[in-house]
């Protein structure tokens, strides 16, 4: 992968496969680390398959013996000098934090997350995500239930008008951070 | 700057036509394949680039969906095309180049894009 948005993207339908109704994306870039964590309340995991679930060869679905999404974000943190830790909880959910060395030569560059953040929602537009970024002191967001507020409840979040006006909303809100013009977190 | 409160206009608009839009087995289903191996390999551009088409060309009996690994990763990102009563269509190689010729011959005219099929691919 070549974005740290683009792991976001994959990860993050992990929860929604998981049947997470609730989804907490923050990404904390802050002096020299970059630290991404996807918390979710879907079902969880065994004590027995957490233990396992870092290796290419374990898999939930039935199709395939393999499942490449959390191996390939552990080595991308691991060899920027991160890591990678996941805390689960059967019937409770499940929190990935991958952190990144930012400084490192194989560190990913952070990419589009308005992007990845609005195809999740486009993918899964029942679902309650809230969005962190934060930079230094400044962070921008989204929270689905502001949205929802607006929208009311006949309009779906996979509607394609919408989906696109959320994208440019973040995208905006991105550049806005990375100029430094975010709100004060 | 974009506000939140545009989305209300956006609902106003959608809400007048709201009946408008067709439900039922009718509806092109065109679906992106958005696993591990999808997305290394770009399918996120794809997805966007289908999503402004159908938006732009305001086709109201299309549907734009997501599914997981669809098992030939060596051909992502695929993106399959249901139209009912006709059998299904798998494009392999996917750019976002490719969407705008897919959405007006294949989803508006009917006419299939052979060369971005997966059986010229293979």
């Amino acid at each position: 992968m070549k974005e740290i948005a683009l792991y976001t993207l994959d990860i993050a339908q992990n929860s929604i496969t998981a049947q997470a109704k609730r989804l907490e994306i923050t990404l904390a870039e802050e002096g020299n680390t970059i630290t991404l964590t996807i918390a979710d309340n879907g079902k969880g995991m065994s004590r027995s398959l957490l233990a396992r679930v870092s290796d290419p060869f374990t898999t939930t679905r039935t199709t395939r013996k393999m499942g490449l999404g959390l191996p390939l974000l552990r080595m991308a943190a691991e060899q920027t000098g991160g890591s990678l830790t996941i805390r689960s909880t059967e019937g409770v959910g499940t929190t990935v934090e991958a952190v990144f060395r930012a400084d490192h030569i194989d560190c990913p560059p952070v990419g589009d997350m308005g992007g990845s953040i609005t195809l999740l929602l486009q993918g899964a537009p029942e679902l309650e995500l809230i969005y962190t970024h934060r930079l230094g002191t400044d962070q921008i967001g989204l929270d689905t239930r502001q949205l929802r507020e607006e929208l009311g409840e006949g309009i779906s979040l996979a509607e394609p008008e919408v989906v696109l006006w959320v994208r440019d909303y973040l995208q905006e809100q991105e550049a806005l951070l990375r100029d430094n013009k975010g709100m004060k977190a | 700057m974009k506000s939140l409160a545009e989305l209300r206009a956006i609902r106003e608009r959608m809400e007048k036509q709201i009946d408008l839009r067709e439900s039922g087995d009718d509806r092109i289903r065109v679906v992106v394949g958005m696993a591990t191996c999808g997305i290394a390999a770009g399918a996120r551009p794809v997805l966007n680039a289908f999503l402004e088409e159908v938006n732009k060309r305001d086709l109201k009996n299309v549907t734009v969906s997501q599914t997981g690994c669809i098992g030939v990763c060596r051909l992502e990102p695929i993106v399959e095309v249901y139209v009912p009563g006709q059998e299904k269509v798998t494009y392999v190689k996917m750019t976002p180049d490719k969407v705008a010729s897919i959405v007006s011959e294949h989803l508006v005219n009917g006419r299939v894009v052979e060369e971005y099929t997966i059986g010229a691919a293979e």
